[in-house]
């Protein structure tokens, strides 16, 4: 038998109870996992566990029912913001979020997506663009770059015939349902502090029934973009972010 | 007593209202009804018209092909309609429009001029009440009374002032009516 | 004294919603059921009961909204007419694999395609058959008048949260159109169930409750089938819903269903009226459908004629039925043309007695 060596006393960090034991199945250095942590965390410190119901998609995060804590649905492709306001409607006082790929909000639920916020859904949805389907095994999703490689763009994203990457973070900034707009990111400590306080803030105005609060976290998928984990960062940082910048896109006056 | 009814006319004419009033005062007076509109794209402003059947029994089919009377209130209609009449049968036409006579000899057939009757008393809305009244003189099923009593529940509140004018409309049409060919 | 109304088959339908407590409905404009959510939004029955009435931005969108309010243990529903009830197999297909109840109402036109606005009976197969991906059914019931539309709302709620699985009122324009009188239930209180498989939020000490129709593991998946066939099973040992006319005596049958099976009557009243002793049996339950008792009947007579708005869809559940015990032909005018009762009565004849 080994000595415990974790003493109470000297415990810095402790996973909040709002994920679950349940070992994450997402791939070393992704960016889910962080995400997840930062959401859980904040349904913790609003003590609103009890009276979150949270939807889940098709895509790398399917399984996010798993690990969040919360009573939760599982949507079908695209379709998770409809789900959330079928629970929303009935259910006003409680904390509805969605938490989506970009393979599932921004191509196959796109107007799913445009309605909610436009009808102003008192929902959270958690946007994760990391440029790629990542559950397939790393097909083009509707934010992957021009001239970024995908196994249905392998020579890179022709724009000319595949068209444009889809900024929807900014198209839904646009629409009077959506109360809080936010781009962040989860690869550094600050940005995972950013991204937290974010999410904190979109529940707030939840509870004051201002409308969607729409939070995208440009992500990094190593094993789609076939880079190390520290390299898949750098080229986010290189090339995610010039087209997808941080920072708020709409902020309640 | 089963009556087939077939109502065809214009948009506007108060077809599909024509039936439900006859329904509606079927069902005051204890009767099985069903009432059946044409729902194509033709009821965008062409022709309208419905299927109203009032009868002692229940009914089978709220769709049918030939009717123990029609009432047309335009050319067209009538060029429709005229023979789905059973033999037997009553057509009742409007005169204002019609370009030409019906050509059944096998069935009973009356004119009204329901349209220049209204104009005289001053309100062309009532123009199918006064061929409800005309109908109802050719064919009392139903009592004045509870077509008074079906026309409170077809009319909006708002409107339950009207229904002396109503009233009138449809003793009026009882008067007018005239029969063109009696079997 | 029960409150009579001369009413729309779909108005109908709306009312009863409300009446029967339903939480929400989400629905899309299309003809001809366009006048459920119109009367609905007309009703605004938030005031009366508190009931959530959404126009949704699409057919699937609506029928992902009563995946997430079934899901928290409420009475949804949603409606609409064949295409977009094409639109919504995908999400009916998630609802009875995350074993939901809810009701849908298809108020169904002729097709393929955008098809007619014409009433129609077109949609029998993907009602019965489950409709989209994956081994499920959708229990089925065919209203042959707008009383019995409006019993249907009120029995389908009871049936889809018996068996937590969608039931499907299978009407069509004919019934949805026209005006009949009819009897309304009175105002049921919306129930406010705190149901162990519903999301509702997770509970002290328990576990946090999933809905969802994944599985990972096909074994699992499996499971699952085995319990929903199980369940199936169950369904068809005792909701088969039908009605007999004339068939004591009879030599020939007549199988008809929903409208269809009124126009079917009249054309029985003909016959019998020429001599021709025959009967008719309307499935009542399309799904279960009443296998047993149409091989009984069916051995009994010298052949039955499946009439239908359709080009031959439910004559083959007879034909199963019957097992080849007697001559099953089908009659069918489709497309959004309704059969009269004079074409009925010569199709019993020349393909049935004379054929």
């Amino acid at each position: 038998m080994s000595e415990n060596l974790t003493k109470p006393e000297n415990q810095v960090y402790k996973k909040t109870d709002v994920l679950t034991d349940k070992v994450m199945h997402y791939c070393p250095g992704c960016g889910h996992g962080t995400a997840h942590r930062m959401l859980a965390e904040v349904i913790d410190e609003l003590g609103v566990q009890e009276e979150t119901i949270g939807v889940a998609p098709v895509g790398c995060s399917v399984l996010a029912y798993y690990y969040f804590d919360v009573d939760m649905q599982e949507a079908a492709h695209g379709r998770a913001t409809a789900v959330a306001t079928g629970i929303k409607r009935v259910f006003p006082e409680k904390y509805v979020f969605t938490y989506q790929g970009d393979g599932d909000l921004a191509a196959i639920g796109t107007a799913e997506t445009i309605h909610a916020c436009n009808r102003g859904e008192n929902i959270l949805i958690v946007f994760i663009n990391n440029g790629i389907y990542g559950m397939t095994g790393g097909q083009m999703a509707p934010t992957t770059l021009p001239g970024m490689k995908s196994s249905t763009s392998p020579r890179g994203r022709e724009v000319e015939t595949m068209g444009n990457p889809l900024k929807i973070t900014e198209m839904v900034a646009t629409l009077p349902g959506t109360h809080f707009v936010t781009r962040q990111a989860v690869h550094t400590p600050a940005n995972v502090r950013k991204t937290k306080r974010a999410l904190k803030k979109a529940l707030e105005y939840q509870k004051e029934n201002k409308g969607t609060c729409f939070v995208e976290i440009v992500s990094n998928c190593p094993s789609g973009w076939k880079m190390t984990p520290v390299q898949s960062n750098k080229w986010m940082e290189e090339n995610m972010f010039p087209f997808y910048p941080l920072g708020d896109i709409k902020v309640p006056q | 007593m089963t009556e087939e009814i077939i109502i065809a006319g214009f948009g506007g004419q108060g077809v599909l209202s024509m039936g439900q009033i006859l329904c509606y005062s079927g069902v005051m007076q204890n009767k099985e009804v069903s009432w059946m509109p044409s729902y194509g794209p033709e009821m965008r402003g062409g022709t309208a018209n419905c299927t109203a059947i009032i009868s002692d029994d229940m009914i089978s089919s709220p769709v049918l092909n030939e009717f123990d009377t029609a009432i047309v209130l335009n050319q067209p209609s009538m060029d429709k309609f005229e023979d789905s009449v059973k033999p037997g049968g009553l057509l009742i036409y409007e005169r204002n429009g019609m370009t030409r006579k019906p050509k059944r000899t096998d069935i009973n057939i009356c004119a009204i001029e329901a349209y220049d009757t209204s104009v005289k008393m001053n309100n062309t809305k009532i123009f199918n009440m006064i061929v409800v009244g005309g109908f109802l003189k050719i064919k009392p099923i139903l009592e004045l009374d509870n077509v008074l009593k079906g026309l409170k529940k077809v009319l909006p509140e708002r409107y339950h002032k009207l229904i002396p004018l109503n009233e009138e409309a449809i003793k009026k049409g009882m008067e007018i009516i005239e029969v063109e060919h009696k079997l | 004294m029960k409150e009579l109304r001369l009413m729309k088959g779909n108005e109908a339908l709306a009312e009863a919603a409300i009446r029967a407590g339903t939480d929400a409905y989400f629905g899309y404009p299309i003809t001809p059921q366009s006048e459920i959510i119109e009367y609905l939004m007309h009703e605004n029955p938030v005031d009366r009961t508190g009931m959530v009435v959404l126009q949704a931005e699409s057919e699937i969108a609506a029928i992902n909204m009563v995946y997430g309010a079934a899901a928290c243990g409420k009475k949804a529903m949603t409606s609409s007419s064949s295409p977009g009830i094409s639109l919504k197999q995908e999400g009916l297909s998630y609802i009875a694999g995350a074993e939901l109840p809810c009701l849908v109402a298809n108020i169904v036109r002729g097709g393929p395609g955008l098809g007619t606005i014409q009433p129609s009976q077109s949609d029998y197969f993907q009602a019965v058959k489950g409709g989209g991906h994956g081994d499920y059914k959708l229990i089925v019931l065919a209203p042959a008048t707008v009383q019995e539309t409006v019993d249907f709302v009120k029995l389908g709620y009871e049936l889809a949260f018996k068996y937590r699985n969608p039931v499907m009122i299978l009407s069509d324009g004919i019934i949805g159109q026209m005006m009949e009188k009819v009897e309304l239930f009175e105002q049921m209180p919306r129930e406010n169930k705190d149901y162990d498989w519903a999301t509702t939020g997770k509970k002290p000490g328990k576990d946090s409750v999933i809905v969802t129709s994944l599985q990972l593991k096909s074994e699992d998946q499996e499971k699952v089938n085995l319990r929903l066939q199980e369940k199936y099973r169950e369904i068809e040992k005792n909701e088969v819903m039908y009605e007999t006319y004339d068939c004591e005596d009879a030599e020939y049958l007549f199988a008809a269903f929903g409208s269809c099976a009124r126009i079917t009557r009249k054309a029985m009243e003909m016959a019998r009226k020429k001599g021709i002793k025959v009967g008719l049996v309307r499935p009542i339950s399309l799904y279960p459908f009443p296998t047993d008792a149409i091989y009984e009947l069916g051995s009994k007579v010298k052949g039955i004629l499946s009439v239908e708005m359709n080009a031959g869809q439910m004559v083959e559940d007879v034909k199963l039925a019957v097992n080849g015990k007697t001559k099953v032909e089908h009659f069918g005018r489709f497309g959004g043309v309704i059969p009269s009762p004079e074409e009925i009565l010569n199709a019993l004849e020349t393909k049935i007695i004379g054929g």
